[in-house]
């Protein structure tokens, strides 16, 4: 595959851009592979491309029911971030946000990154001391966080109202390396750079059953035919609860719906990205200019991909009151994803009681941040059989033993 | 919006009229119990893409605790009943069946 360069922008410009390479291809299925991933969104396609890069295992097929990045990698707010509060949380976000710092290098297609900051307001005395301690525990894990006070955060966000007549801002967990990057072409830039590595990228290709011999996964059948495979991993986000019963067991898992919606574009007039866990709320201005907003789940399992209207209402009231000046925004689109909730809010990288089948799933509200960093992990976990130290904490057997990460605690409601 | 029937007091509730209280029928199990057992209690959920049997509270109406079976692919609602009854009326097992033929929620399920 051609690199991107400016050297190939000039040569194509010569020559009515008619020698761009398809991204990526979808072939038809071989009969079998070493790995099958199922789901191809950042999770899934980042498995694969470490798996590539750092194991050196090609013979490797991402199938996808949908198509590439169609799920929640294509449905969330694009904010990066990594400032938890448990170590192994700090561990396995920062090593994705320090990832994201370079993915475009790496993969040799423009991710977006935009490392602009991210702010958590604190708008009870809970929250700031919550939030104090968070601060003091970055520190002690190397990431970068600060507790500011309420003339900074004005300072940093001149359109904030400081004194809200429900919750004032009483100050804000500053993460200035957090940011945003652009969600399609994260799963676009890992999808190129996989078939770079001769993997098969399959689209509407469905899972429809796991087939397995002695405890042993062999194979999935699919909407295309049967595939082999010595290992399969299932990075499905909302659906693992649907795979892991095709396999045989059951998931501590609740799949319910996210939404997320934009307003029409405006001028350049925020510049952090604001998180607001106690009114659940949180924006980021788009480099289109749209004002991209995220809320709260709703409160029942759901597949819809939609979610209940009043949920955005909540989240606009909450909004409008900490940002006076949106009241008057049109909202051009809203859509929902359906987020894989755990008990203790984290994720789940793990084996499963079927031999050679692994699970990437529960990344809940928060999963966009996390991709480089659960593919590297997720990738050690599949290559080795065993979780590498990124992985080792977040195993399935932590809910039988009471080992939880709490992280419901640490965030709130906004991941 | 989602609209559910409260079988104790009949009305037709919106959703932020009610809380949700996730999956109905678990056996509880406590000290004295396996470790498989209490993690499966606690944790290990049906999730399905399809009918489940779930609890509801009409939090803002007669504040009692009821159970109803929905679809969450489509949020179809097959019918609601009150909590003390330890399994779904037969009758309301085959509405689920006459539109999802085939379905299966733990043990309960329908033909074919």
């Amino acid at each position: 595959m051609r690199r991107y360069s400016v050297f190939a922008l000039a040569r194509e410009g010569f020559r009515q851009h008619s020698g761009w390479d398809r991204a990526w291809s979808s072939p038809a299925p071989k009969s079998r592979y070493d790995v099958v991933v199922v789901g191809a969104g950042g999770h899934g396609l980042a498995t694969a491309y470490y798996l590539g890069k750092n194991f050196g295992i090609t013979n490797v097929a991402v199938i996808e029911k949908g198509w590439l990045g169609g799920g929640n990698t294509g449905r969330n707010t694009t904010i990066i971030r990594s400032n938890y509060l448990q170590d192994p949380s700090a561990a396995i976000y920062e090593k994705a946000r320090s990832l994201y710092e370079d993915l475009s290098q790496d993969l040799n297609y423009n991710v977006m990154f935009s490392p602009r900051g991210v702010m958590m307001l604190a708008q009870t005395p809970h929250e700031v001391r919550g939030y104090k301690r968070t601060a003091e525990a970055n520190a002690l894990q190397g990431v970068e966080t600060e507790f500011i006070g309420p003339e900074r955060v004005k300072e940093l966000c001149p359109i904030i109202h400081i004194e809200g007549p429900r919750y004032p801002v009483l100050g804000a967990l500053w993460q200035p390396r957090g940011g945003t990057a652009r969600h399609d072409a994260v799963a676009w830039g890992y999808a190129r750079a996989c078939t770079a590595m001769g993997m098969d990228i399959i689209e509407q290709c469905e899972v429809k059953g796991v087939h397995s011999a002695n405890g042993h996964v062999t194979g999935v059948e699919t909407t295309k035919g049967t595939i082999g495979c010595d290992k399969l991993a299932i990075v499905v986000a909302g659906h693992s609860s649907v795979l892991a019963q095709m396999a045989g067991f059951r998931l501590p898992i609740e799949s319910m719906p996210l939404q997320a919606l934009v307003s029409e574009p405006i001028k350049p007039c925020m510049d952090v990205v604001v998180m607001a866990n106690t009114v659940h709320g949180y924006m980021s201005q788009s480099d289109k200019g749209e004002m991209v907003i995220g809320g709260g789940t709703d409160s029942y399992n759901a597949y819809t991909q939609r979610g209940s209207f009043h949920h955005i209402e909540e989240t606009v009231r909450a909004l409008i009151e900490t940002f006076p000046i949106i009241s008057r925004l049109k909202m051009l689109r809203q859509w929902g994803g359906i987020v894989d909730m755990t008990g203790d809010r984290s994720p789940i990288l793990s084996k499963t009681p079927l031999g050679n089948c692994f699970v990437n799933c529960g990344w809940g509200t928060g999963g966009f941040k996390a991709i480089p960093g659960s593919g590297w992990a997720m990738a050690e976990l599949v290559a080795k059989g065993e979780p590498g130290p990124l992985a080792a904490a977040f195993g399935l057997d932590r809910f039988r033993e009471g080992r939880f990460i709490d992280e419901s605690v640490a965030a709130g409601v906004a991941h | 919006m989602l609209t559910l029937t409260c079988p104790h007091c009949g009305v037709q509730a919106d959703e932020t009229e009610l809380s949700a209280g996730g999956e109905a029928h678990l056996k509880r199990f406590g000290p004295g119990s396996s470790e498989e057992e209490l993690e499966g209690y606690l944790f290990a959920r049906e999730n399905p893409k399809g009918p489940h049997f779930e609890r509801w509270r009409h939090a803002y109406g007669c504040g009692k605790w009821f159970l109803a079976a929905r679809d969450t692919a489509t949020n179809q609602v097959f019918g609601t009943y009150p909590a003390s009854e330890a399994q779904p009326a037969d009758t309301l097992r085959d509405l689920v069946t006459a539109s999802r033929p085939g379905w299966m929620w733990r043990d309960f399920g329908g033909e074919a």
